[in-house]
């Protein structure tokens, strides 16, 4: 029969084999400042929920005998109080909830959005797919922000509006990476292979594509969702993201920066928080994106 | 090049047509109206505001009027400063922003293509580690986080620099503004350039320079500089999106009279006109900014024909 | 004294898996004026061995031992030395020519800095002698290409130009990497011819670094056969071809299919391990399969054609058609297999696609099995897909990286037969891939973790697990080294001749085809120029096209190369985009008449080949 090269004849014992996520793991569990960075966005997240619990404080209470005090152990108030003698440590967690809130949930907006357009556009081709990406080129070219900051000041300030239009900016990215991976699956030969094969299209859309799109989606997750953050942070530092008394890491910058010559705490903690958490969505991000890229393979 | 030119010119039309209809609709949908002060006004002296801004036409009529002022570079009266025009205020405002602007991107280029080019040339190195550390924090610590901080350390501690305002516009001022609103783009310029300075250093026609005995100084200077730079040409366009929105906070929290304040207050007081002038004013030089840098790209590239 | 002088030449690169010894203790030595074939593998260090004696290895890579050139130690001297050598005694040129120059500097301004650089001459007298060596390369109105980028030359062009920079300082070696593997096969023979006349006219010697015996064959005065970092047999280049004494230089010669033979002897397949002995021990005849003419054709193609629609080069221009495929007729009987043969643009590849109806044709008509399939939908296509499958050229790619080889060649069984219980689904594709090579223990793998050969058996296992009666193979072996693709050549044959298949084989590699074909088609620009069976076509070829092709194929035969007297076709091959009128081939043709400008001519029945051409059947000179 055949020519078998003989190495092959020796173990019949079927072998677990690695998959590319396995692959992908051991490269990241090796990158030790994103295996840090990731640790500790997980601590972050688990303070911001029972964090606010360990405080005797409420985010929204006013400590008539400690007004704009900086951190003190006896009154428990960890990191201070504000002008308004509320609890910093518990704002800022309450802020990092709201923040990490609103980074998720407006990525996702972005993804399923982003997706959906740049998988179309990408699948179908042609003279769809240059529109869909000619749209994508125009609103590109807006000046985004502005007309986020206008519907924050003409429709009012409610947090669903801010995911939406967070994520409604952000689900360009997305969809050109996304559009660009489909075009570049679609050619490949292991795709015309399962349309020789019959495979029905969805089947080849859910085991074909959609796993290997995955990788990539999961990279600009990580680094949309700081992003995201930066932009709520930035709106609520101009008093346009959420409303008083309840608060995000943007606000609180902006209000310990209008006190930083008296009370340096109230614009260090929330800073170090936003900056922290930046720091390790962009840290797993890049961790990510080494470990999971195809190039490097 | 000319014709390529002309064509990409007019292919941002469009765009540009689509930017002020979204502005212009966007605000005329919102709730709310440049009248609403805490006292009522009377409704004949309402009407006869609204006669005379021509708010009592319909909306396409009205969005008609708009396009045509605008073809005339007229940006209509601002309804909260009575007797300027937003052109007048653009005009005031504008040259202040330019200069902050100007000089954060100028900054970031040199400061970004230096940094990332000499962490590339010496991958791994101690250089390298440090370029991309100090590019993280950049990229991780938000304007409106760093300008506070900056304050806080060269201006209230140190009292090296003036903490806002213009003063009397000697360059002084400017020093922080400019470092906060550079700050991030140093950071994303240097990564993007080290990251296509590696990629092009790995090609293939570098490695021929190298069989061809060139000094590694010709080698980078002459083959490898120019393809590494283009994606961070193309990158200018968000760039300056993003340091003209970043301006925004920064002239806020500076102090610094320039369009964004006017912006961010325009808002605030739902001076329709003066908002609609500036996202149109900012819009239109973002686009004509992104057109720019297409034009240099095609001028660059020779792979690029004009068609 | 010897030009060049290597001895105990060892390369060595840390990698974060441990240190890999790339080249042991290789020594040669070179005259002045002869030319050294280095044949290898992919991974045998031919390249590396190389690029270490001008100090061009990369970061990690360490070479000790000692490489004098012409006086001069080059291993250890420092860098700036090295850099004075580099371009100006040595010359190199590299494998692809489109990503080997600089695409941003036109030509002059990159040649330029070396003429510069080494030799300090201006502007002027570089542009000069930039201009006067684009001539001796053949470009033609060089002094106007050469203010061009190289995006506006051809492959071939381009190869051409980096041999004129490899020169511009005279250098007394050059260094030739694979130069001409990218290459279609007439521009390859475009350039060994070129390459002969450097030699004749500069007197340098080359040093050719190749995978392809036959361009050694033709080139070389000695060759060196490397292996896994090591020499295997060294010395000129007949005694290599006619007493090859290593037993991995004769498995090596065994493994390459000769064009110039019909002899069926089965390719060598030289084991995993290397242990190439018993390989080249004793010549094995193939097991062809006989094709039943008698029966009605299994496929049938008429008239087909696919036209691609380009994006227009302006907004409101006339939107440009590329006539890949147009207008083929073939049919293909049970038990036959049909090599489909030509240069890059040729539409073989779109050829295939189209009976498989992965690209929809524009015209024409495709019969499978007596049914007519051209304007079947999804659904009714289906069936048909059971009975014909695809094997493709990148083994990788054909593989879904996030799937195992189980579900991969589970799949296709999921799809036609759903109602299949996983007991004799596993079973099945366990039987299949021990069919092919493999045993159960790679059941639970992943794509990524096999070798190129092994991943092709992979695809040929999922192709024929459904047990189809044909297979269209698009270059199922362009990508793997000569002995990997002995292996894979005799696979196919081996299950033709045991499932009774059918076979398209497309490849444009003539040697490979003519071994494995019982009838082959030529193509050119879309259009078949040549039909005839595999013999027939060798032995008398019809077409000019189809006699310039074999002509131009080196031959693993030194003494039959050396009597080649022929000028290769010249120029590029046209765009398909904007392809000559009437007959497409005329503007290389040797013996174009005004008629083939204007009459496209149509395939014709000539001593049991049919040929498109008009000056089939006119007697010519024999030769030429």
């Amino acid at each position: 029969m055949s020519a078998a090269p003989e190495s092959m004849a020796a173990t019949p014992a079927p072998v677990k084999g690695r998959s590319l996520w396995v692959d992908a793991w051991n490269v990241l569990r090796r990158n030790r400042a994103a295996m840090v960075a990731g640790a500790l966005i997980f601590t972050m997240a688990v303070l911001v929920v029972v964090g606010p619990w360990l405080s005797p404080w409420d985010y929204a209470q006013t400590d008539w005998d400690n007004v704009s005090i900086g951190p003190d152990w006896e009154s428990r108030h960890y990191f201070g109080t504000d002008a308004l003698g509320r609890d910093l440590f518990v704002r800022t967690l309450h802020g990092g909830r709201i923040s990490l809130l609103i980074g998720v949930v407006a990525t996702l907006v972005s993804l399923l959005i982003g997706i959906s357009w740049g998988a179309t556009a990408g699948y179908l081709g042609g003279r769809v797919d240059h529109v869909m990406m000619r749209i994508v080129d125009i609103l590109y070219a807006m000046p985004f922000m502005f007309f986020v900051i206008l519907l924050m000041v003409f429709f009012g300030r409610n947090i669903l509006l801010i995911f939406v239009a967070i994520g409604a900016i952000n689900w360009l990215d997305m969809a050109r990476i996304v559009r660009g991976q489909t075009l570049s699956l679609k050619h490949k030969e292991f795709i015309e292979a399962a349309e020789a094969q019959g495979v029905a299209s969805f089947n080849i859309i859910r085991r074909h594509i959609v796993p290997n799109l995955l990788g990539v989606v999961v990279v600009y997750v990580t680094l949309t969702i700081p992003q995201v953050i930066l932009v709520e942070s930035f709106l609520s530092f101009l008093g346009l993201g959420v409303q008083e008394p309840m608060t995000s890491w943007g606000a609180l910058v902006n209000e310990g920066a209008q006190e930083m010559g008296t009370a340096p705490w109230m614009l260090v903690f929330p800073a170090t928080f936003l900056a922290l958490t930046l720091f390790c969505f962009n840290f797993v991000g890049d961790g990510l994106r080494d470990a999971l890229d195809p190039k490097d393979r | 090049m000319i014709r390529y030119a002309l064509s990409r010119f007019l292919g941002a039309i469009p765009t540009l047509l689509i930017l002020v209809a979204l502005a212009f609709f966007m605000i005329r949908a919102a709730p709310g109206g440049p009248f609403d002060s805490e006292k009522a006004l009377p409704p004949e002296i309402e009407a006869n505001l609204r006669a005379a801004y021509h708010l009592d036409e319909p909306l396409v009529q009205q969005f008609g009027r708009y396009l045509l002022n605008l073809a005339r570079g007229d940006f209509g009266p601002s309804f909260q400063y009575k007797d300027y025009s937003v052109t007048e205020l653009i005009a005031a405002g504008f040259p202040v922003s330019l200069r902050l602007g100007g000089s954060a991107m100028i900054l970031a280029l040199l400061l970004g293509v230096t940094a990332g080019t000499m962490a590339a040339l010496r991958q791994n190195s101690r250089t390298d580690h440090a370029v991309m550390a100090v590019s993280m924090t950049g990229i991780s610590i938000p304007n409106f986080v760093m300008a506070p901080l900056l304050i806080l350390l060269f201006a209230v501690t140190l009292g090296w620099l003036p903490a806002g305002g213009i003063g009397d516009g000697s360059p002084r001022y400017l020093v922080l503004p400019v470092i906060s609103l550079a700050l991030p783009q140093i950071a994303y310029i240097s990564r993007l350039t080290r990251g296509s300075m590696i990629e092009v250093l790995r090609s293939n026609f570098i490695r021929t320079a190298r069989a061809q005995g060139l000094p590694e100084r010709t080698i980078i200077l002459r083959h490898a500089l120019k393809p590494a730079l283009l994606p961070v040409v193309s990158y200018l366009g968000p760039a300056s999106a993003a340091v003209i929105t970043g301006s925004v906070v920064i002239e806020q929290i500076f102090g610094v009279p320039g369009l964004g304040r006017y912006f961010v207050q325009g808002a605030l007081n739902r001076d329709y006109t003066l908002v609609m002038g500036v996202v149109v004013f900012y819009g239109a030089l973002i686009i004509l900014f992104n057109l720019l840098v297409d034009l240099v790209y095609a001028w660059l590239d020779p792979k690029v024909k004009y068609a | 004294m010897a030009l060049l002088e290597v001895e105990k030449l060892n390369v060595r690169f840390h990698t974060p898996d441990g240190e890999v010894h790339a080249v042991r203790d290789l020594g040669f030595s070179l005259e002045r004026g002869e030319t050294l074939g280095i044949v290898g593998e992919s991974g045998s260090g031919k390249s590396q061995s190389m690029m270490s004696l001008i100090g061009l290895l990369s970061a990690n890579g360490r070479a000790s031992g000692s490489a004098n050139f012409d006086g001069t130690e080059l291993l250890g001297l420092p860098a700036e030395a090295l850099r004075r050598i580099r371009g100006r005694r040595v010359g190199m040129i590299f494998q692809d020519p489109m990503t080997s120059l600089n695409p941003y500097m036109t030509v002059f301004q990159q040649m330029a800095q070396v003429l510069q650089h080494h030799e300090g001459i201006g502007r002027k007298a570089a542009r000069a002698r930039c201009i006067e060596l684009l001539d001796a390369v053949h470009i033609p109105a060089a002094g106007k290409r050469v203010d061009m980028y190289p995006h506006e030359f051809s492959g071939g062009m381009r190869q051409r130009v980096m041999i004129a920079s490899a020169l511009l300082c005279r250098p007394d070696l050059l260094i030739a990497d694979e130069p001409t593997t990218a290459l279609d096969v007439t521009v390859q023979a475009q350039i060994l011819e070129l390459m002969r006349e450097v030699r004749r006219e500069t007197g340098a010697s080359i040093i050719l670094i190749t995978h392809d015996l036959g361009v050694v064959a033709g080139l070389c005065d000695r060759v060196l056969v490397m292996h896994r970092g090591e020499e295997q047999e060294s010395g000129p280049v007949d005694d290599i071809f006619y007493r090859p004494q290593h037993p991995y230089t004769r498995a090596l010669l065994a493994a390459v299919p000769r064009l110039d033979r019909a002899d069926g002897r089965r390719l060598a397949a030289l084991g995993g391990s290397g242990s190439a002995a018993e390989a080249a021990a004793a010549p094995v005849q193939v097991v062809r399969t006989a094709p039943d003419r008698a029966a009605p054709p299994l496929l049938e193609t008429r008239d087909l054609k696919v036209h691609f629609k380009l994006a227009p080069e302006r907004l409101f221009a006339p939107a440009r058609v590329l006539k890949a495929v147009d207008g083929v007729d073939l049919a293909l009987h049970p038990g036959e297999t049909l090599g489909v043969v030509g240069e890059s643009g040729c539409g073989k590849s779109t050829l295939a696609r189209a009976i498989l109806r992965l690209v929809e044709p524009t015209a024409g008509h495709v019969t499978l099995l007596g049914d007519e399939i051209t304007a079947a939908g999804k659904k009714a296509m289906r069936p048909h897909r059971r009975d014909m499958q695809v094997v493709f050229q990148d083994p990788l790619a054909s593989l879904n990286p996030r799937m195992t080889v189980g579900t991969i060649v589970a799949e296709p069984l999921q799809t036609h037969f759903p109602g299949l219980g996983r007991a004799e689904i596993r079973r099945r594709v366990g039987a299949m891939l021990e069919r092919v090579g493999l045993g159960p223990e790679h059941i639970n793998r992943y794509p990524h973790e096999f070798s190129g050969g092994q991943c092709q058996r992979i695809g040929i296992a999922r192709a024929l697990v459904l047990e189809p009666k044909l297979v269209i193979c698009d270059e199922p072996v362009s990508a793997l080294d000569v002995s990997i693709q002995a292996q894979i050549v005799n696979l196919l044959m081996d299950l033709q001749a045991e499932m009774n298949l059918s076979l398209v084989f497309i490849a444009h590699d003539l040697a490979v085809v003519r071994h494995i074909s019982h009838r082959i088609m030529v193509m050119y620009l879309g259009r078949v120029a040549e039909i005839a069976d595999r013999d027939a076509l060798y032995e008398r070829p019809l077409h000019p096209y189809t006699q310039a092709l074999i002509r131009a194929v080196p031959i693993p035969d030194p003494e039959l190369e050396r009597a080649k007297a022929f000028a290769p076709l010249e120029g590029d091959l046209p765009s398909p985009v904007n392809p000559p009128s009437g007959c497409a081939f005329r503007t290389r043709c040797p013996i174009a008449t005004p008629r083939c400008a204007v009459e496209t001519p149509e395939l014709r029945r000539i001593d049991g080949h049919l040929v498109a051409c008009h000056e089939a059947d006119r007697p010519r000179a024999p030769g030429d």
